[in-house]
């Protein structure tokens, strides 16, 4: 029985339906050892966060009244924006940019990008006391327009619809439906264009929280820079990001789940991705250092905390940006890989100093918040969920591969229409800027 | 005519936020010492050098907004500092100083531009034109205004599954109806004076002036992040009971201030940028293909 396995096949509902079911079942296999060790996880923390919602914060986080934002915030919030990063600045280089080599990742960028903030956003909720009151910003159940935390709520929730947008396109081939896709497809750059500014002021934004907190913040981290800061290092986080899931997805996904092309592709766009990573995090370091010299904070740096400063700054900032230049020189994609993996904990650091350890640093240990262990199993838990709804897409939707034919047909055809508009233009005295819109081209 | 620069900017301002797309996303600002009908605020000075750390006004408070009530003869509490808590809106501590004990009490400060109001995305803290800074049930719970709070007073009930955020409201609830706030009526030893903030001030500079050897020549929150509503006299310098000497005089929504006015700028000016370097591009790869090239 091989059920109906491609959208060309279906004429009816009940060939939809059929097909739907085919898609529901597994694909590959179970008992791998990341599925043993990931489905307890999940299982327990799905547990804990039913027990959470019950209870209330204190049964499950470690309380240190001093510490009003732990992991759920410091962690999953700031550093899973972050690291969603790579979907905006993707976008911008292959819709804005027109950069048509990238093409192949710039769907799995996105869908990454979309789930993490579904999820890692969503976990909002988990820390939000009163969670049932999370609609009031958006309802108008008062506007806090004074709020940067309004600014962010409004803007995660408008920038998710965008990037659902953006990456519904490849949802409508899957399903076969061709006159959606060409719906959606016609909304990707507005939705691009849209979702790139609001990135740009959540992403600092989500620094700009911190602007308030300024004696509780160690003076090596607390500057009026802090989002733009914060803006810099989600570019290079975001792209390293996309640097190890792309190493990892075309390495761990079946061979029909990946187009050969792309997979062959993938070498060299790894290489121009650790050019771009290098520059940022140049860029980045040149501002850490004005900021310290403006700052006057040399003699800071030698005590604990500076030590540490130095480490994140030398070893997990300039150390990556070496290596990443290195591998570029070379061409040798095993130090971009390196560098990538080094820059995202030096991004998970970064983000965790802001909430956590720099936060308040002169208490004394015992006052000190450590995250207590169910807290961890809840994170992980929400990170490895995140993973299998990644995958799950993966293996049926056309993340990785071509899309159909007919897709790819819908696709020239609208540059076409565009391309004899393009023609027109000058004689109709319009600009490009209309798409040729105007007047109707369909028509042939 | 009738119309200045101010307010015609002020109109202008209102108009492209109004056309702007996503128009109810822009920041407005309210600069609170000019918020709600020009009243005056109303504020308490704490005068450390007459409190005797009887801990009445705990009691006051505890009773006033039915929190457990503390043991007040209980003199063990001063030996370790206690900073609030959700089950104690306002303390009494006890500090060791260069002129020997000294009894302070602790509470909120009442801005009066509060970091905790700009930080709510709810408003659910509120500055109220009487002058106590209120916490209201639409609050989500983000403690957000516990980072913002530049003397940490916001405290939250964590082992709730129906948190409150709790701290101390001056009394708000009385204060409509004409009354004192319940730790300055139940003060004994008149440490606690409660007024407008202008009266207070006066009424301190007078005290400084009159008694200069027992005051050191500061107010406390005179001038601290912008301005509180409680004021505090000392006869030692504020560090030694138990306040940072680092707050700065700039009142705390100014730090974010920058940040929300870069806001309208980027949502208007980004878009149209990026929408050029589009088409630019967008024309490039048209011409490329015209040309018979491979994009």
């Amino acid at each position: 029985m091989n059920g109906i396995t491609t959208t060309e096949e279906m004429h009816s509902l009940k060939d939809f339906l059929i097909f739907i079911r085919s898609e529901l079942k597994p694909k590959g296999k179970i008992l791998t050892p990341f599925n043993l060790i990931s489905a307890p996880i999940i299982l327990l923390g799905g547990v804990l966060i039913l027990y959470r919602f019950i209870m209330g914060m204190g049964a499950v986080v470690h309380n240190a009244s001093e510490y009003p934002w732990g992991i759920w915030i410091g962690f999953i919030v700031m550093v899973g924006v972050a690291f969603a990063g790579g979907a905006y600045v993707t976008a911008f280089i292959v819709y804005v940019l027109r950069g048509e080599k990238y093409h192949s990742i710039v769907r799995m960028a996105v869908l990454n990008g979309f789930l993490a903030y579904v999820f890692y956003a969503g976990a909002i909720l988990l820390d939000l006391g009163r969670w049932w009151n999370i609609v009031n910003p958006l309802i108008g159940n008062r506007f806090g327009v004074n709020s940067v935390l309004f600014l962010v709520a409004w803007h995660f929730l408008l920038y998710m619809i965008a990037q659902l947008v953006e990456i519904s396109p490849a949802f409508a081939e899957w399903l076969g439906l061709k006159r959606a896709r060409k719906f959606l497809a016609s909304l990707t750059l507005g939705a691009v264009i849209i979702g790139i500014t609001l990135s740009t002021l959540h992403q600092s934004g989500l620094g700009a929280l911190f602007l308030m907190a300024k004696w509780k913040i160690h003076p090596l981290w607390y500057t009026e820079f802090i989002p733009l800061l914060f803006f810099i290092s989600s570019i290079f986080a975001g792209l390293a990001v996309v640097i190890f899931i792309g190493t990892v997805s075309f390495r761990v996904f079946d061979k029909d789940r990946i187009d050969e092309e792309y997979r062959k592709s993938w070498d060299d766009i790894l290489i121009d991705l650790g050019k771009a990573c290098a520059i940022t995090m140049f860029v980045y370091f040149l501002l850490q250092v004005l900021i310290l010299v403006h700052g006057k904070n040399w003699a800071l740096l030698n005590t604990p905390m500076g030590y540490w400063y130095l480490t994140e700054l030398m070893g997990l900032l300039l150390l990556p940006a070496f290596l990443f230049g290195w591998g570029v020189k070379s061409g040798n994609p095993a130090p971009i890989r390196i560098a990538a993996v080094l820059t995202m904990i030096g991004v998970i650091i970064n983000r965790i100093d802001y909430s956590i350890i720099a936060f308040k640093w002169y208490l004394p240990f015992s006052e000190r918040y450590i995250p207590s262990w169910m807290e961890v199993v809840i994170t992980l838990a929400i990170v490895f969920t995140m993973v299998w709804v990644f995958r799950w897409i993966v293996n049926r939707v056309p993340i990785l591969r071509k899309p159909p034919q007919w897709a790819i047909e819908q696709e020239q055809e609208e540059e076409e229409i565009e391309g004899r508009a393009m023609a027109l233009a000058p004689q109709l005295g319009l600009t490009m800027a209309d798409g040729g819109k105007t007047i109707d081209l369909h028509k042939k | 005519m009738g119309i200045d620069r101010r307010t015609f900017l002020k109109g202008l301002g209102a108009g492209i936020a109004g056309i702007a797309p996503g128009g109810s996303l822009l920041p407005g600002r309210v600069e609170a010492a000019e918020a709600p009908g020009n009243k005056e605020f109303m504020g308490v000075i704490v005068d450390t050098t007459r409190c005797v750390g009887c801990r009445s006004c705990e009691l006051a408070c505890a009773e006033a907004h039915n929190l457990p009530i503390p043991d007040i003869s209980d003199t063990s509490v001063f030996e370790k500092n206690r900073p609030t808590s959700e089950t104690q809106w306002e303390v009494v501590n006890r500090y060791q100083t260069e002129k020997g004990e000294i009894f302070a009490k602790r509470q909120c400060m009442h801005c009066n531009q509060p970091g905790c109001v700009s930080a709510c995305p709810v408003n659910a803290m509120e500055k109220r034109k009487e002058g106590p800074v209120t916490w209201d049930t639409n609050c989500m719970g983000c403690r957000y205004c516990m980072i913002s709070c530049p003397f940490d007073v916001p405290k939250f009930e964590h082992n709730s599954a129906t948190p409150k955020l709790q701290k101390c409201n001056l009394c708000w609830e009385r204060l409509k109806q004409g009354e004192k706030p319940a730790c300055v009526e139940a003060c004994p030893a008149e440490a606690l004076t409660f007024g407008t903030r202008r009266e207070l001030i006066e009424e301190a500079n007078t005290r400084i002036y009159k008694k200069p050897n027992e005051y050191i020549s500061h107010i406390f929150g005179e001038h601290e992040v912008g301005g509180t509503g409680y004021l505090y006299l000392s006869s030692v310098p504020f560090e030694q009971i138990g306040f940072r000497s680092d707050l700065g005089t700039t009142a705390y929504p100014e730090y974010t201030k920058g940040f929300l006015y870069s806001v309208p700028v980027v949502l208007l000016l980004w878009p149209a940028f990026l929408s050029g370097v589009s088409a630019i591009t967008k024309r490039k790869d048209n011409v490329r293909r015209k040309e018979g090239g491979k994009v």
